[in-house]
């Protein structure tokens, strides 16, 4: 945090001493400097050493309502197309299959996290990221931006559910 | 030094404490023991939720405020009459129809006398109506949305006073001018008032499923000031009651002129025989100009029509369904008991209240025992409707309310206090004084056949010293006062917005579990929404740029634009993608000539923006909406208008 704010101010000070006229410098401004994973590294935690996003917690069933749930074997491809529809309104704005955004992307997330722990974050990421240890991570991980509470239902978080499995 | 402020600032204001409590003269209920008891009543601890609902006209201000019972906290201004731009009502392009009339735009009024709907006389909590008195209007608001739905523009009226009063089942909202004026309106002198202009009372009929207002027909009274107005409820269920004053049809130092005569009228008007008379084709169609402006829920957006035809009906050719009950010194509320027996008319220059009896109106009519007639209406005999007098001691009876014990509040202006009497005996049971010089009074469901009778809000034009100064304009003041025992125990004491005139209460349990969340994005008709981030676009057309743009925490979609020119028309459409309760995004553009939005979950609202200078200027959300609410801001490069840099819109590119 005392780095943060040494850093803030430096740039500040940059800031004023480049208001002194050398409007016409093309050069970009920049500070060496990493921030944020790296801050955190520094006070280490147990368990830290590796980020979240890439953690396999897959015992972890998160907090919130739902407790147990088993898949099929076989993918529903009905649902998993209701399931894109929604996420393609609800959560695209954070979420890219092709690239990490504000959020993770969603591509292999069953291979990290178990379908109990996906449905739980989004019924109730707030709930999540107070109680679940990974959730919270990851909110830290992704610049605090916490994640919209879309006010899905189980069914429609279910079926995004199944559509993360055709990913 | 900071500390030493804080500490002196301590003191001071104890000691102001202290002495104020010295010098209550025993009004305020300082007693301790008193005090503690009647803090305990309006204390809602932390966390905790009021017992009642109040929504309070604005009056000059043009809007609803909403507050709770018994704790006074104001939780909601709801925009109606006025330019609001806390969320952009009135400025942003879907809500700016909303304040069309056949004037043109006009951006206020003065809002007066709030009336929740009813079904069999009880409050259902479906919407709430109120009146624009300066250019006459009736609004309609959801109370599931809380958001002005509709608002009709009245012809022929002017100063839309003795309104906005709703029959027990919510078939008609009703609307009485205060000033008569020429219908139609023309060039004539002033001094040939008396005679020519007319008094219009409008019947705007509701639909039972959509709310949906439609001006069914105006009566055309003589030219008489119409002041307030209530509906008979049960047995007087078909009637309304209006009370009148200038019957001088005084023109000018209306002060004194108006006040000649000893007794005004209270007109008793049957509208269900004159429904009736119209649907069987009755009155006469005439030309006109009047606003009709709905705002859509699925579209998020309002239209305006202008209507041209209003049917008048000339009360004197229906016979049996008008009549004037006299009433003294210049009556100026209007009120009947829950039961639909007594009207009470309070003389405002007079010390007494006048209560009319229903039953004693139909024996008079059907006995035909008339005294005279005022341009073909006949007026009944003043002994023969009498019900009673009652003998306040008071001066300058304003508004009378009731509660579910048989008793009727009613405030004293001149004299500034609460009288509560007794139905039927007239005895006065007790008087508590305001603070001051008080309107309106209210008890949840006061007006309707099922009131609430716990607490009675008096709302005073006059504030002096019940606050901290703030420079000559104070807020207006607000008591709260017990009314469940025998006595009325003043309890608290808040200040209002604007000038509330009346008020409506309804109690909690009615209203909050309906009151929306969120707006479904699935739902969102909106022509120019975008449901889905990778439909967010900027289109042009000619000089009009339509950018489609999408928001949810915390970022813009998208938030680089450029190829804007100076001299272009840009409209930001912006759909908020959120879906969480109490979770709106705002959006303000540098230099631009309206107000910010504040956009609601699911909701789409469009902002006007004409660049005139070339450079790249930044836009942002102005509601704090998450930990990165800072980061949420984008860019657009305005270049000159005859550049040739392509029209190119980017997220995180």
């Amino acid at each position: 945090m005392n780095t943060k704010t040494f850093v803030t101010g430096l740039v500040i000070s940059f800031l004023l001493l480049s208001c002194g006229g050398k409007e016409e410098k093309k050069e970009t401004f920049n500070v060496d400097r990493k921030k944020s994973t790296e801050t955190i590294a520094e006070t280490p935690e147990p368990n830290n050493e590796v980020p979240a996003s890439q953690r396999i917690t897959l015992e972890d069933k998160g907090v919130g309502q739902i407790k147990e749930i088993t898949l099929d074997p076989v993918i529903n491809m009905e649902m998993a197309a209701a399931g894109e529809a929604i996420f393609k309104t609800n959560c695209t704005a954070c979420h890219k299959l092709d690239k990490r955004f504000i959020g993770p992307s969603p591509k292999g997330i069953l291979e990290r996290r178990s379908p109990e722990w996906i449905m739980n974050m989004i019924l109730d990421p707030k709930l999540m990221t107070e109680q679940d240890r990974c959730a919270k991570d990851l909110l830290i991980e992704f610049n605090g931006a916490a994640m919209a509470n879309q006010n899905l239902t189980v069914e429609e978080t279910r079926s995004i559910l199944e559509y993360f499995r055709t990913l | 030094m900071k500390k030493y402020s804080y500490f002196i600032s301590a003191l001071m204001v104890s000691a102001l404490l202290l002495t104020s409590c010295g010098n209550q003269n025993g009004n305020g209920g300082s007693n301790s023991a008193l005090a503690s008891n009647n803090a305990e009543k309006v204390y809602v601890a932390p966390g905790e939720q009021d017992e009642f609902y109040a929504f309070m006209s604005g009056g000059y201000s043009g809007n609803i405020t909403v507050y709770g019972l018994p704790s006074g906290r104001l939780f909601k201004e709801i925009p109606v009459f006025s330019q609001f731009p806390t969320s952009g009502y009135g400025y942003s392009e879907e809500t700016k129809p909303m304040l069309n009339t056949s004037f043109g735009f006009v951006p206020w009024d003065d809002a007066h006398h709030p009336d929740i709907s009813q079904t069999n006389g009880e409050l259902d909590g479906r919407w709430i109506f109120i009146n624009g008195n300066n250019t006459p209007r009736i609004a309609r608001v959801s109370l599931s949305t809380f958001e002005t739905e509709e608002i009709i523009e009245l012809p022929n009226s002017a100063g839309n006073h003795s309104s906005s009063f709703i029959t027990e089942n919510t078939e008609y909202v009703v609307a009485g001018t205060r000033f008569s004026v020429p219908v139609p309106q023309r060039d004539m002198p002033i001094n040939e008032y008396k005679g020519n202009f007319k008094g219009a009372l409008s019947f705007i009929s509701i639909a039972p499923d959509t709310g949906r207002l439609n001006l069914d027909f105006q009566m055309m009274m003589p030219g008489f000031n119409y002041d307030l107005s209530h509906p008979g409820r049960g047995k007087s269920h078909g009637w309304f009651f209006f009370t009148t004053y200038n019957t001088e049809e005084a023109n000018s130092l209306m002060e004194v002129n108006s006040s000649q005569n000893d007794k005004d009228f209270i007109a008793a008007v049957n509208w269900k025989m004159i429904a009736e008379y119209v649907k069987n084709g009755g009155g006469t169609k005439m030309a006109t100009e009047y606003a009709h402006n709905v705002y859509d829920e699925h579209t998020h957006s309002a239209t305006s029509t202008m209507k041209k035809e209003v049917i008048t009906v000339d009360p004197t050719k229906v016979p049996g369904a008008v009549f004037f009950l006299p009433t003294p010194k210049s009556p100026h509320g209007c009120d009947v008991d829950p039961s639909g027996q007594y009207i009470i008319g309070n003389g405002k220059l007079s010390a007494d209240l006048t209560i009319h009896s229903f039953d004693k109106m139909i024996a008079a009519i059907e006995g035909k025992k008339f005294d005279g007639e005022a341009y073909g209406i006949p007026i009944l005999k003043f002994e023969d409707v009498l019900a009673g007098t009652v003998k306040s001691g008071g001066l300058g009876p304003l508004h009378t309310e009731f509660d579910d014990k048989g008793n009727a509040y009613t405030t004293f202006f001149i004299s500034s206090e609460v009288v509560k009497w007794k139905l039927g005996t007239w005895e006065v049971l007790d008087r508590q004084p305001t603070f001051y010089s008080v309107g309106h009074l209210m008890i949840p469901g006061g007006n309707s056949r099922k009131p609430f009778g716990k607490y009675v809000v008096a709302m005073n034009k006059i504030t002096k010293d019940r606050y901290l100064p703030t420079g000559p304009e104070m807020e207006h003041s607000a008591q709260l006062y017990d009314i469940s025992g025998d006595k009325m125990e003043l309890i608290y004491d808040f200040p209002t917005h604007g000038e509330p005139h009346y008020a409506a209460g309804i109690p909690a349990e009615l209203l909050a579990p309906k009151s929306k969340k969120i707006y479904r994005l699935d739902d969102n008709k909106h022509p120019f929404a975008v449901t889905s981030p990778d439909q967010a676009k900027v289109v042009r057309e000619g000089k009009e740029v339509h950018v489609y743009m999408s928001t949810i925490r915390s970022h813009f979609t998208p938030d680089n634009i450029e190829g804007i020119k100076v001299g272009d028309k840009v409209y930001f459409h912006i759909t908020n993608h959120e879906q969480d309760f109490d979770v709106p995004h705002g959006f303000a553009m540098i230099g631009q000539n309206t107000s910010e939005l504040l956009i609601m979950p699911g909701q789409t609202k469009t902002s006007l923006w004409e660049p005139k200078k070339v450079g790249v200027w930044p836009f942002y959300c102005t509601d704090f909406c998450s930990a990165l609410h800072q980061e949420m801001q984008g860019y657009v490069r305005v270049s000159p208008a005859d550049s040739d840099v392509p029209l190119t819109y980017t997220l995180g590119e």
